[in-house]
């Protein structure tokens, strides 16, 4: 079978799970136990050409150009570590579905279970790192998934947050570890890698690499300093606990130190931070353990040291110290699954994992009694079982090892961590199964039936064989994993009797200290419940929630809705980086000649300065703005009448024209004054930001008008070409509607779309709660007596056939004299906004009959067409073409294909401006605004303030 | 003459004027023109997509004129696939919009999600400074009226910031404009390119003034830090879809600086030389770290989506800065995933809003009815956004982490990446814990509600299936995009596509 299936097999396993529990638990449980199966028959039928020596690769090329492929390998250390995964993983599978509650979701469960697996086979089988990389992050996810499984507890949520946190950090961290060893070796690829050791030791970014991937390595194998979160992750239902925590991903940390073994172990940095992170994690882990009164804690605890042992074997470096780490994973693997689902038995029967609620359990639960009873004196390290041959083993390579220039440090610590590893497995067996029966379980409990048993008990007869037979059974594994672990052959020989060697005096000192410890553990466990010590939970915690109050309120505090503030920080941030452009450059001033100042710009330019200030001291009063800016833009329209640029100056009379007439009309609806809501040095500040941005644009302006073009500009090209290609000798309408009619074409949409904005807010104001608020607005300033004046109403009226005459006029002559469709559009639309001025909204809105979403629509619609229209001549959008016609009694005159993109242009104008005045109106008019019929609202002949 | 170049912008704009004149009251109707007219965008950009893959770039002539006089569209394969990008795109969420109901929830939904589509397509296509000008409007505009849509306090008080905000950035934009047209005389960006590697040295210092003012008008579009500050309220108070969609407008921001940047001002030229990156860099670092701060403290799950968003410009912009061909074609690969990746996460959290009747992380609610499904939604969006295996997000941040290294900062930008990643994980992880699991610790049941209706999770899972697509698929799109950013960064075949002529014609 291609390793790349057997990787991928878990995970299409994970999808039966979620649709088989409609038949049923047991087809659940089967569904994913079939797939496990079927994974583990397929990696089994490569054993054989392992144990000859073979290495198999299964190659798929996937982002060659970053050098990540899916490449797997399987060779000694592949085969263990996936036959665990899997092996461990199908009896599991077994137990759960004992295990859980007919209220827990097993389908989720399972599928769950499913992705974890295939996520291990994964890390395991990879013979790319980036690969390897992806599936070690996918542990964390499904890991945290298994963990917060039972998600109404509390303590599962946090565990699996913590979990997710510690080895997701961990993960990153050997990400940029990953990718440094990669630029160093230059590949990726396993294979290549575990080459190139001398030039990845001998690289300065050794180190950074090493600590980087050990971060990743230490935080998923729970080892010291982050060895906390693991207890924390016992949150979770014990087949999880089981699985994950003890048999198949705290040890992913410990496959890859031994998979990277020959590149980056041997050197003093490896040993320091491996041995003594290993050696740390051990004592303390067993001496934590010892005081765990729950069952799970315990084991937990008992995991952390036991992974910190063949942490310690792994950092001393040495082939022998690889061959007794291979050996203890395979022990530790069997009598370590054993206890936990042991663990949960009792908890399932007892509904307790207490041990100070326990006890006497051994006539209740014979058979639970001795599959604990092996499994937990193999965990001590008690002949002949299989804990004994490698904790010896360990003992002999710790008392070969010198750590920080002491030859006896590390075997002292070494034996300490044992003797507390003895004390906790006796006490696991003489508080929980030894003593009296007692009278207050919560729940009566007796053995559990075979299925949930036959796992733990067929693990516990593991620890027994192999305890017997260790050459028989593991010998060849173990060399041949050794063997890929160091890259050599290794050299493998187990057997009980070393003789009497310091190991066997180190050993018969644990046991002796741990039934001391025993003993006395009712005093010491009182002694270290009064003991201070860092509670991992509240140091987490206490990083972790400040971390994200700090988070809130620095984000809350930055993005306060204030827009003063962000209106004045872009200000900042522009004017900052402009002159820090500008300062970057050379510059060389222009040389043309300034104009000089006559009193007709000289006003208008006092003009426009005296109305800024006005208005940026008395912005407040929000009519006077209005007028204000009115001002403005008639000031600027007679700018470009002054400098002989009519067309524009018609647009902006006519923009300005309606858009304060609109204004007006909105403002109606508005409070007069805006209130006042910043300090006084708050204004100061912005004055001065404003200044700093007024001044840089003029000073820009100033510095481009003075200099001439170092190239010749487009704009001649319009001037040269107008009349003759653009067939109008109006330039700027030939701008406008041909040479950038696609910008015209844009921005008559802009209206258009500005125009259907303010109809659908309309819509959404009349129809939400705003408009009771606007409905039941009181007017904060008198009505006026004659609202529609009869003289404006009369003016309007007779005004309107000769606006749209004009209109007609402007529109017809535009592409040769001022004018053009926008100016008309402008026009016209004018010639109705004042009828609505004059008459009144409810008057004006009750005789149109024309529907403006139609016109702008229309409108729309002609531009495209006329665009459009060039396509039949295999011409691109919006190619015009003009000819000269005479029809009787008109002179000569001009037809261009572009006045269609004109008329268009034309009927969007108008249809915005009325849609917005309409718009507009219907407020008006849903707040009582009536059809006046007499000329005055009020009779001048009635008694004082009597209203018509 | 290849008019199939301007269909991305004629369609939507002729569908939405048609929309507006004939079915702006029924409802039905206006669905069905608006999702043939998205659907029939695909195979139109997927021609394009093939054409600008298997030749040089195309240039459409505007009304006949030549460049740089007149306006001209340019086919490349960048501007290729951003429209495929946003055609598929759009498609999905607006399948959402239309299953959830939004769509009808105001007036005009339709017609201006086309004009929306005609303005992105149009900026992505155009080859003219005034024009982007002018499509950026149009963009806006409609974004506006698509973000205020059904109305309500809380949302048109963000809308009107947002408003505000984007007139300062077009204003800035005519100001760029205006420098820059002062200082080189033309607009077509082509010719633009040309003057700019010839300006006289006394020039320079104005140039850069245009080229930065500029860069900082995109910035806004694209988010950068501190011209962030219209996102967070604007993505989290629009209506769910809109949001989604808005995915793609921040990366106009990101498209028109790579081309502005590649083209117009490399680094390789003396006047310019390392502006770009001297700003980007650091802003995108800060866009990157207050992005994922935000992620983890945001209040509520519109806000949390909306800081991802940030973010991602983060790590985008990080790509961007380099301008090597490696880097940009990461920065591409990365830009395609964030789209989808940030469209997924509006829509799931409209899904988890609409369900929950709150978006606030702060208090716990009773379990959703349907949990499971919105849960496993939701931890694909939260994986895909924070850059988990297996979606590509992961490849993306592999790629960038990949292209950054090797220069002396690697070492602080690498540590940005991660550090603000695990920050990332950690803020999905507390939200979706507070979501969904939280909701469960008092035993309450599900509130009953009818099933979520099918349309909005296919949308959701559809674009779930192209993130997955963009992963299994990584080796040849990585192949296309390699040759996308030789394209760009090497120019001259967009330039020599322009015909550009100076003579009297």
């Amino acid at each position: 079978m291609s390793l790349a299936l057997i990787a991928a097999l878990p995970f299409l396993g994970a999808l039966l799970p979620g649709l088989m529990i409609r038949a049923g638990r047991n087809a659940c449980a089967i569904a994913a136990g079939s797939a496990t199966l079927l994974a583990l028959t397929g990696l089994l039928l490569h054993a054989p050409a392992v144990f000859r020596g073979e290495v198999l690769h299964t190659r798929i090329a996937w982002l060659p150009q970053l050098g990540l492929d899916a490449n797997f390998v399987l060779d000694g250390l592949g085969l263990l570590f996936a036959g665990l995964i899997l092996g461990i993983g199908l009896l599991i599978i077994l137990y759960a579905r004992f295990y859980l509650a007919k209220s827990d979701p097993m389908g989720q469960f399972y599928t769950y279970l499913m992705l974890f697996q295939g996520a291990m086979t994964g890390i395991v089988l990879s013979d790319n790192i980036l690969l390897l990389l992806i599936f070690w992050e996918l542990t964390s996810l499904s890991s945290f998934l298994l963990i917060g499984y039972w998600k109404h507890l509390p303590e599962g949520r946090q565990g699996a947050r913590m979990a997710l946190t510690v080895t997701g950090m961990g993960g990153l961290a050997m990400i940029a570890g990953m990718l440094i060893l990669g630029q160093i070796a230059g590949s990726y690829d396993l294979s290549v890698i575990l080459t190139k050791g001398p030039e990845i030791q001998a690289s300065e970014w050794y180190l950074t690499a090493l600590v980087l991937i050990l971060l990743g390595c230490f935080t998923k194998s729970a080892q010291f300093p982050f060895h906390f979160w693991l207890p924390h992750a016992m949150a979770a239902p014990t087949p999880v606990s089981a699985y994950l925590h003890s048999a198949t991903m705290v040890k992913a940390g410990l496959f890859l130190m031994a998979r990277l073994w020959p590149v980056l172990a041997g050197t003093e940095e490896w040993f320091a931070l491996v041995a003594s992170a290993g050696l740390i994690t051990m004592v303390l882990g067993a001496v934590i353990g010892l005081y765990k009164n729950d069952l799970k804690a315990l084991l937990a605890f008992s995991t952390v040291s036991h992974l910190g042992l063949i942490t310690m074997l792994l950092g001393f470096g040495t082939e022998a110290a690889a061959v007794v780490a291979v050996f203890h994973i395979i022990n530790h693997a069997t009598f370590k699954a054993a206890l936990f689902m042991a663990a949960g038995i009792v908890d399932h029967e007892a509904h307790t994992r207490d041990i100070r609620r326990l006890g006497g359990l051994r006539r209740l639960m014979p058979v639970t009694f001795a599959i604990v009873a092996v499994a937990a004196l193999s965990m001590a390290g008690i002949p002949p079982l299989n804990g004994f041959l490698s904790k010896e083993m360990m003992l002999e390579e710790a008392f070969e090892t010198v750590w920080f220039g002491l030859p006896w440090l590390l075997p002292a610590l070494a034996t300490l961590g044992a003797t507390f590893s003895v004390a906790y497995s006796f006490r696991l067996v003489a508080h929980v199964f030894l003593g009296p029966v007692r009278d207050d379980y919560p729940h009566r409990p007796h053995d559990p039936g075979f299925g949930m048993w036959a796992a733990p008990a067929f693990l516990a007869g593991l620890v027994v064989l192999i305890g017997l037979l260790p050459m028989t059974l593991t010998g060849d594994l173990v060399r041949v994993v050794a063997g890929a672990v160091t890259g050599g052959t290794a050299y493998v020989n187990i057997y009980h009797w070393h003789g009497f060697v310091p190991a066997l005096f180190m050993s018969l000192a644990a046991v002796g200290g741990g039934l001391v410890l025993l003993g006395l553990h009712g005093p010491l466990a009182r002694a270290w419940d009064n003991a201070p010590r860092p509670e991992a939970k509240v140091i987490f915690d206490a990083i972790v929630e400040p971390a994200a109050r700090l988070a809130r309120g620095f984000t809350d505090a930055l993005h306060d809705g204030a827009f003063t503030r962000y209106a004045a920080i872009f200000t900042v941030a522009v004017v900052a980086a402009g002159a820090w452009a500008f300062a970057g450059g050379g510059h060389v001033p222009g040389a043309r000649e300034t104009t000089p100042v006559t009193p007709v710009p000289a006003v208008g330019w006092l003009l426009l300065v005296t109305c800024a200030a006005l208005l940026a001291t008395m912005h407040r009063d929000r009519l006077v703005s209005l007028v204000l800016i009115g001002v403005v833009g008639l000031t600027v329209a007679l700018t470009f009448a002054y400098f002989s640029a009519p067309d524009l100056a018609l647009t902006q009379i006519l923009v300005e024209v309606a858009t304060v007439v609109l204004m007006l009309l909105a403002l109606n609806f508005l409070p007069k004054r805006t209130p006042v809501e910043s300090s006084g040095v708050r204004r100061l500040r912005d004055g001065a930001i404003a200044a700093a941005a007024g001044l840089g644009a003029a000073a820009l302006a100033y510095a481009l008008m003075l200099r001439d073009f170092a190239f010749p500009t487009i704009s001649d090209y319009h001037l040269a070409n107008a009349k003759d290609l653009g067939g109008g000798t109006n330039v700027v309408n030939v701008i406008l509607v041909d040479f950038r009619g696609y910008d015209t074409y844009g921005e008559i949409l802009v209206l258009a779309i500005g125009a259907l904005v303010i109809f659908a807010l309309t819509e959404a104001l009349l129809r939400g709660p705003a408009a009771r608020r606007l409905l039941a607005r009181v007017p904060d300033q008198a009505k006026a007596g004659d609202r529609h004046p009869m003289m404006l109403v009369v003016a309007t009226r007779l005004a309107l056939p000769f606006v749209l005459m004009v209109g007609i006029y402007l529109f017809l002559r535009g592409h040769n004299e001022p004018g053009g469709g926008f100016i008309a559009g402008l026009l016209v639309a004018i010639g109705v906004l004042i009828q609505y001025m004059a008459s009144g909204l409810a008057w004006a809105e009750a005789r149109q009959r024309a529907d403006w979403h139609a016109v702008i629509a229309v409108g729309a619609l002609i531009a495209a067409a006329g665009g459009i229209g060039s396509f039949l001549a295999d011409r691109p959008f919006l190619t015009s073409s003009f000819g000269y016609v005479t029809i009787p009694p008109f002179e000569k005159f001009e037809l261009a294909t572009a006045m269609v993109f004109d008329l268009g242009v034309f009927l969007v104008v108008v249809g915005v401006v009325l849609l917005i005045l309409s718009s507009l109106s219907r407020i008006g008019i849903r707040a009582g605004e009536t059809v006046n019929v007499a000329p005055m609202d009020i009779d001048p002949s009635a008694p004082r303030g009597k209203e018509r | 003459m290849n008019h199939w170049i301007i269909v991305p912008v004629l369609l939507p704009a002729v569908t939405a004027a048609l929309i507006v004149l004939a079915m702006r009251s029924d409802i039905e109707l206006a669905r069905v023109f608006s999702v043939a007219a998205n659907a029939l965008l695909l195979p139109v950009a997927g021609a394009l997509l093939w054409a600008a893959s298997t030749g040089d770039p195309q240039v459409y002539f505007l009304g006949n004129w030549p460049a740089p006089f007149g306006i001209v569209l340019v086919l490349d394969r960048l501007s290729a696939l951003m429209v495929g990008l946003t055609a598929a795109m759009s498609l999905m969420v607006q399948l959402y919009a239309m299953g959830s109901g939004w769509d009808a929830r105001g007036r005009h939904f339709h017609a201006l999600w086309q004009f929306q589509l005609m303005g992105v397509n149009g900026a992505f296509l155009t080859g003219d400074a005034f024009n982007l000008f002018v499509f950026f409007e149009i963009l806006l505009i409609a974004s506006y009226g698509l973000m205020i849509h059904a109305g309500g306090g809380a949302r048109v008080r963000a809308g009107v910031q947002y408003v505000a905000y984007n007139l300062l950035g077009s204003t800035l934009f005519l100001f760029a404009l205006a420098t820059l047209y002062g200082v080189t005389g033309t607009l077509n960006i082509a010719d633009m390119a040309g003057r700019v590697a010839e300006l006289p040295e006394g020039d320079a210092a104005l140039l850069r003034v245009g080229a930065v003012l500029l860069l900082l008008v995109f910035a806004v579009k694209g988010a950068l830090v501190p011209l962030q500050f219209w996102l967070p309220a604007t993505y989290a108070r629009a209506p769910g879809p809109v949001a989604a969609l808005f995915a793609i407008m921040t990366k106009v921001g990101a498209y028109a600086v790579i081309r502005f940047y590649t083209l117009v001002f490399p680094p390789d030229t003396p006047a310019t030389g390392g502006l770009y990156a001297d700003l980007i860099l650091p802003a995108a670092l800060a866009t990157l770290a207050i992005g994922m701060i935000g992620v983890l403290g945001a209040a509520t799950v519109g806000r949390l989506a909306a800081f991802a968003a940030v973010g991602s410009m983060g790590t985008l912009f990080l790509a961007v800065a380099p301008a090597t061909p490696q880097a940009t074609a990461a920065a591409l690969y990365y830009l395609v995933h964030s789209t989808l990746a940030g469209a997924l996460l509006f829509l799931v959290a409209d899904l988890v809003i609409a369900r929950r009747g709150s978006g606030t992380l702060a208090e716990v609610r009773p379990p959703l009815a349907q949990g499971g499904m919105i849960a496993a939604l939701w931890f694909a969006a939260g994986i895909a956004t924070a850059g988990m295996p297996p979606l590509s997000g992961f490849l993306g941040k592999l790629l960038v982490l990949d292209a950054l290294a090797g220069r002396p900062d690697t070492g602080l930008l690498w540590a940005a990446i991660l550090v603000t990643s695990l920050i990332a994980i950690v803020g999905f992880a507390r939200a979706g814990s507070t979501l969904f699991w939280k909701a469960h610790e008092g035993g309450a049941a599900p509130e009953a509600l009818p099933p979520v209706r099918a349309l909005p999770v296919v949308a959701a899972v559809a674009l779930i299936g192209m993130i997955a697509l963009q992963t299994v698929l990584a080796g040849p799109i990585m192949d296309w995009l390699a040759a996308t950013a030789e394209q760009v960064h090497d120019g001259s075949a967009y330039v020599a596509a322009n015909r550009l002529t100076y003579g009297e014609d």
